[in-house]
């Protein structure tokens, strides 16, 4: 494995995604296509473009229809993309056949939200766990077992003998995110793409499967792109974030960079609506109006426009680019320099 | 020094769930009060029992789930020892509901205006159509949503206009007491805060109470005035929000305010990791039900269950830290404010 020092600066990365877009058609009916109405599509990405450093954990951000769950899958060859690349550890993936994209797949692993619906109810959670090593490395299936107790051990499923034949009903929820972070590990991955896998839990287990993800992160020299809605919780794992907004990255920098500099509008009221747990520190910025628009048809120009209170004619006419504005600092906002010398 | 006004009165209220690997203790023998215009969270975690305490406030337990003891007293009336028919009058008028997915509420087939027609005429039959409708067309808009809405069929609308719809109901025949089971739930975190803001609102302009349940301490943080904490079916820790997030009693409300992520970058502290899980109330914990989890546990706590002690004015918690009992061995801590 690549022992790589993780610093900032290095530009070793181990995914780049570069001008992605994954438009899914919307169903027609039979009368329209007689008439051949122009078809319509959902713009659940729509041009994105970013790059995750080996052994550090980029966060995706944003909320339901930001595209945030299809980038995530479009990025680890899950779902097919309609256009740009997605380069894994220099391959690019459109150039893979299927049977070497698979092969590829036990380098990128998934863990996702809801991990009674990730296990089959029916097989036991050893077998679960084991049943992608037998897929990858089919030669060494006699060590199988070993491995799989070993990882179960590793992720706190202690004793291992004692869990290896349990069934996904007869053990805890925090538990069942345990043995799909194991399977996910057990084929030794590089990536990890974690789509909201601890919004599921307790805040009391939470802070357990967290801690564990960082762990673990640490122990297999892993690399996470980690999906989620929880502005909060990103911040105790992710070293990067990219704010989503209907298909677009709107700011992308270091966490604690975005957090404390946000320069995009969308990201300012997205970090003022996550309440604290502080009764003496209620927020008092008004919200922002409206919802997210549907991404059918996305407003022209920047597509926060219609919402944002800074809105000027320009907005709604030029779609602004991501710009660099502070080091490593990307953002998509006409205005966002006005921001910049407030902070 | 609290001498707020009482809406309703909780009494020893239990719930049990009949089910095949024995009874569950949803809620067990909790007593508390919600004051008149106020916001009282109740949180919690999955399975502790704070969905099921809702709905027993509305005696709406269905089967195999039944209130086994306890009185709802509102207005001087436990409502316990009503029948149906006065039942169906205090949902709605006295007591209303809000729940975490509207859609499911909200009957697909009927537009916004219809909804609000039918519960105003349900509860008040002389009341003539026109009327109900500029009733339900001035509320509505008082909520935030567009006029031209009021023709709209769910599916039409956004998940926040649709939980908007859904206080609307819950203040059309102008209920006391409003109770918001996870009603920002499934909601994005903008359109969460916006709602946070509209219920504030409404308890100002409608002097209603609103009871939030929810698993999200930190909304509780933003929104109540009061804080109940609930765990394996007992509330164990109530008190002003402000004065329990500071100095938090009970030791699982310790622990989970400290594992609560908190955004702002100046707090650097780590989250606390509490060991295990909450249990299976099937077979709860003998003696208080958090101690297997407990960092504070002394040979007490798994023998008998301690019993809800007002520490201070409003202020109580379960806990035998702060109960004196003959065969403790540690200090009893007396609690100053």
């Amino acid at each position: 494995m690549d022992n790589l020092i993780n610093d900032k600066n290095n530009n070793d990365y181990l995914v780049e995604v570069q001008n992605l877009i994954k438009w899914f058609p919307v169903q027609t009916t039979f009368i329209d296509q007689l008439f051949s109405k122009e078809r319509d599509f959902v713009r659940a990405v729509d041009g994105v473009s970013f790059n995750i450093r080996r052994g550090e954990v980029l966060g995706l951000a944003g909320e339901s229809g930001s595209g945030k769950t299809t980038i995530g899958r479009v990025t680890i060859g899950l779902e097919e993309k309609t256009k740009g690349n997605v380069i894994f550890d220099g391959i690019d993936l459109s150039t893979l056949s299927a049977e070497e994209l698979r092969k590829l797949r036990r380098r990128m692993q998934v863990i996702f939200q809801d991990p009674l619906a990730s296990l089959n109810p029916r097989m036991s959670l050893g077998d679960a766990i084991r049943q992608g090593l037998d897929i990858h490395y089919p030669e060494t299936a006699n060590n199988h077992r070993d491995m799989v107790l070993d990882i179960m051990e590793k992720v706190g499923l202690s004793p291992a003998k004692f869990f290896y034949n349990k069934f996904p009903h007869q053990i805890s929820g925090g538990q069942r995110q345990r043995v799909v972070i194991a399977r996910a590990l057990v084929t030794q991955p590089d990536l990890i793409l974690a789509d909201e896998p601890i919004a599921m839990a307790d805040v009391s287990v939470r802070a357990l499967l967290l801690d564990l993800m960082v762990q673990l992160k640490d122990e297999f020299n892993l690399t996470y792109l980690f999906i989620t809605h929880d502005l909060a919780t990103a911040k105790y794992i992710c070293d990067r974030i990219a704010i989503l907004y209907l298909g677009k990255i709107v700011e992308i920098s270091e966490l604690t960079e975005v957090y404390a500099y946000p320069l995009h509008p969308y990201t300012r009221a997205l970090l003022a609506a996550v309440p604290v747990p502080d009764p003496h520190d209620r927020r008092t910025e008004p919200m922002p109006k409206g919802e997210i628009p549907n991404p059918i048809n996305p407003p022209p120009g920047c597509r926060f426009h219609p919402r944002c209170p800074y809105a000027q004619e320009i907005c709604s006419q030029q779609e602004p680019f991501l710009r660099e504005l502070r080091i490593g600092h990307e953002v998509a906002c006409h205005f966002a320099e006005d921001f910049l010398t407030e902070s | 020094m609290t001498e707020k006004e009482i809406l309703m009165q909780v009494r020893n209220l239990s719930v049990m769930y009949k089910t095949k690997l024995g009874e569950v203790s949803a809620v067990d023998n909790v007593s508390f009060d919600i004051h008149k215009g106020e916001i009282l969270g109740l949180v919690g975690e999955s399975g502790c029992g704070k969905s099921t305490m809702g709905k027993a406030l509305m005696r709406m337990i269905q089967p195999p789930g039944k209130i086994t003891s306890g009185q709802i007293i509102v207005d001087g009336e436990d409502i316990m020892t009503y029948d149906q028919k006065q039942m169906r009058d205090f949902r709605g008028r006295k007591v209303s509901m809000i729940f975490q997915d509207p859609m499911t509420s909200l009957n697909p087939v009927q537009r916004v205006d219809e909804h609000i027609v039918e519960a105003i005429q349900v509860h008040e039959s002389k009341t003539k159509t026109e009327e109900a409708l500029s009733r339900a067309e001035g509320l509505i808009q008082r909520l935030g949503i567009r006029k031209n809405r009021m023709k709209s069929y769910p599916h039409q609308l956004s998940g926040g206009m649709r939980q908007r719809v859904m206080v609307g109901l819950g203040l059309v025949l102008n209920a006391n007491l409003i109770i918001a089971d996870e009603a920002t739930t499934s909601l994005d975190v903008i359109v969460e805060a916006q709602l946070a803001d509209e219920l504030r609102d409404i308890r100002e302009t409608f002097g209603v109470s609103l009871l939030v349940i929810t698993h999200n301490i930190a909304l509780v943080a933003e929104l109540s005035d009061r804080l109940a904490v609930m765990y394996a079916g007992h509330i164990v820790e109530m008190g002003d929000v402000e004065t329990v997030f500071d100095t938090p009693l009970h030791p699982y409300t310790k622990g989970l305010l400290k594992s609560i992520p908190n955004i702002k970058l100046d707090d650097t502290e780590k989250l606390y990791k509490m060991p295990g899980e909450p249990p299976n109330l099937t077979h709860p914990p003998t003696g208080c039900r958090f101690h297997p989890r407990c960092p504070y546990a002394m040979p007490i706590c798994s023998k008998y269950e301690p019993y809800f002690k007002e520490v201070l004015p409003g202020r109580a918690v379960k806990c035998w830290l702060y109960i004196d009992h003959p065969e403790k061995e540690s200090e009893t801590i007396e609690v100053t404010a």
